[in-house]
């Protein structure tokens, strides 16, 4: 993007916005880490910070939401600086979400302390890898203006789909063979589908970068 | 290359129509486009003022050109009704195409020119006479044997003026305010039954809310009107038009035409980097 020496203030605000959009999703990308640590290591303390950060988060995307407003109010801006300020608001609203969704696996976990464990987590914990990788790739690929990181996130979330239909299916599987487990079963499988849905935001991030740096909406998507 | 200086008799500017064209409301053949240039440059003297404009006007839509001052937007403007001739020493190259004829040919009679297409200037310029002969004037030297009555209620209802004005038309026309005015003048362009109306910022010296006025009536002519506009303002450019032309100065000084799409387009992933620094206003 070409940019002259005008409009310094203007300037100085739309980077403003996505540096704000880069904490937010630090803080975000934290979360989600620390509520999955949480669930392996039973860690309590760090449930309910996790829990407690949500509020953070609320926060900081309400503030980016004000500021993009601000901008577009007083500013009127166009082109790659309209398409930059929307994808902010879009990102930090989905960003936002995969907060709540941290916050729901941390509550899980509360819950999950208190009974015995049903089996050692791995792939949950790949799961939740691969979707934090997304969510890191996806923001990248924002900051960075890079569409070929957009579609590598995009062909991850195919990997993260198997993933959660194998845990469903060995959920399945100790449910069938034992009723007692249903319980610890699902709370198993709200965390997959949990995570699951944070690929999908991190997809969405990633379908936000893709329009902002082509101006293309939906291309992202396959045939 | 042709003088615009070279002036013989009137000719009609009306274009042979082919047997088997499709016709708009108004008469106007589809089978060239309303309005075009070819590889177009305009000199005033020695000065280049625009370098190969190549560009097709669509009919019955609203065509904004904007780009920063002295970029040759008004100086092409008129030469859709060979307005910039009224200028010594001017010379045009290249081809202004009204339905498929160059309207700066030798037998092109530039007054039937304007009677075709119509125009709207910055300031409002109405006659220092009544609203009523404001309107009707254009049509009686034309020799209009109609109904006047009619026609000047028509062509004030249609510049949205007939309800503020119908009680008292004989009322000077300097006596309306700004906004009134400028939309009398449109009445008045409209009156003589035109295909295209040119408007070279039209708003610029009315407040918010008598441009909001014209702005919504733009958006209604185009119905009946293809509409070509000049302005400043990007955000009017936006709200109002169909298409977008953004033009630039050149290495010679002479403005180009940059990149020509739709509207949407161009203020939300404009192709062209130039316009997309000019738009977001880190140049111009």
């Amino acid at each position: 993007m070409p940019v002259g020496g005008q409009r310094h203030e203007y300037t100085k605000n739309l980077d403003l916005a996505q540096d704000r959009l880069i904490i937010l999703a630090n803080l975000v990308e934290r979360s989600v880490r620390d509520c999955i640590e949480a669930v392996r290591t039973r860690d309590m303390d760090l449930a309910r910070q996790v829990i407690a950060n949500d509020d953070e988060i609320d926060t900081q995307e309400l503030a980016i939401q004000e500021h993009c407003i601000e901008l577009i109010a007083m500013q009127a801006p166009m082109a790659a600086d309209l398409r930059q300020i929307i994808s902010v608001l879009l990102i930090a609203a989905e960003l936002e979400r995969i907060g709540d969704y941290a916050e729901g696996i941390a509550k899980i976990g509360l819950q999950m302390g208190q009974e015995p464990p049903l089996k050692p987590l791995i792939d949950i914990p790949r799961m939740a890898e691969i979707s934090t990788g997304m969510l890191h790739t996806a923001m990248l690929s924002f900051t960075e203006r890079d569409v070929e990181r957009a579609f590598a996130v995009r062909q991850k979330d195919d990997e993260i789909d198997d993933l959660y239909q194998q845990v469903l299916r060995e959920l399945l599987s100790y449910m069938i063979e034992d009723p007692a487990s249903i319980r610890r079963a699902t709370y198993l499988i709200w965390i997959a589908h949990t995570l699951e849905r944070i690929a999908d935001r991190s997809v969405n991030i990633a379908e936000r970068a893709h329009y902002f740096v082509t101006g293309v909406q939906g291309g992202l998507k396959g045939p | 290359m042709i003088e615009s200086s070279t002036k013989t008799g009137p000719v009609s500017v009306q274009a042979p129509v082919p047997a088997q064209s499709a016709h708009s409301p108004n008469g106007a053949s589809r089978t060239h486009p309303i309005l075009a240039t070819r590889q177009v440059s305009f000199w005033y003297g020695r000065l280049m003022a625009l370098e190969d404009v190549t560009l097709t006007i669509p009919r019955n839509q609203v065509t904004a050109i904007i780009g920063p001052s002295g970029c040759g937007k008004s100086t092409y403007l008129r030469l859709f009704n060979r307005m910039n001739e009224l200028v010594r020493g001017t010379r045009v190259e290249g081809e202004v195409l009204y339905r498929g004829q160059n309207i700066f040919a030798r037998n092109v009679d530039p007054v039937e020119v304007r009677r075709q297409i119509g125009m709207v200037f910055q300031k409002p310029n109405p006659f220092p006479k009544s609203i009523y002969q404001n309107i009707a004037y254009g049509p009686k030297v034309n020799g209009y044997k109609g109904d006047m009555d009619e026609l000047v209620e028509r062509s004030l209802r249609q510049a949205a003026l007939w309800d503020e004005v119908k009680d008292d038309l004989k009322r000077s026309a300097l006596a309306l305010s700004g906004g009134q005015q400028q939309r009398l003048c449109i009445a008045r362009a409209i009156a003589v039954a035109p295909d295209v109306i040119l408007m070279d910022e039209p708003c610029s010296a009315l407040d918010p809310i008598a441009t909001t006025k014209i702005e919504d009536l733009i958006r209604e002519l185009r119905e009946k009107y293809t509409i070509v506009i000049v302005t400043h303002n990007m955000q009017q450019a936006a709200r109002i038009s169909d298409k977008t032309a953004y033009f630039l100065n050149n290495s010679n000084g002479a403005g180009e035409l940059i990149e020509f799409d739709e509207t949407q387009k161009v203020f939300t992933n404009p192709a062209d980097e130039r316009t997309e620094a000019y738009i977001t206003g880190r140049f111009g």
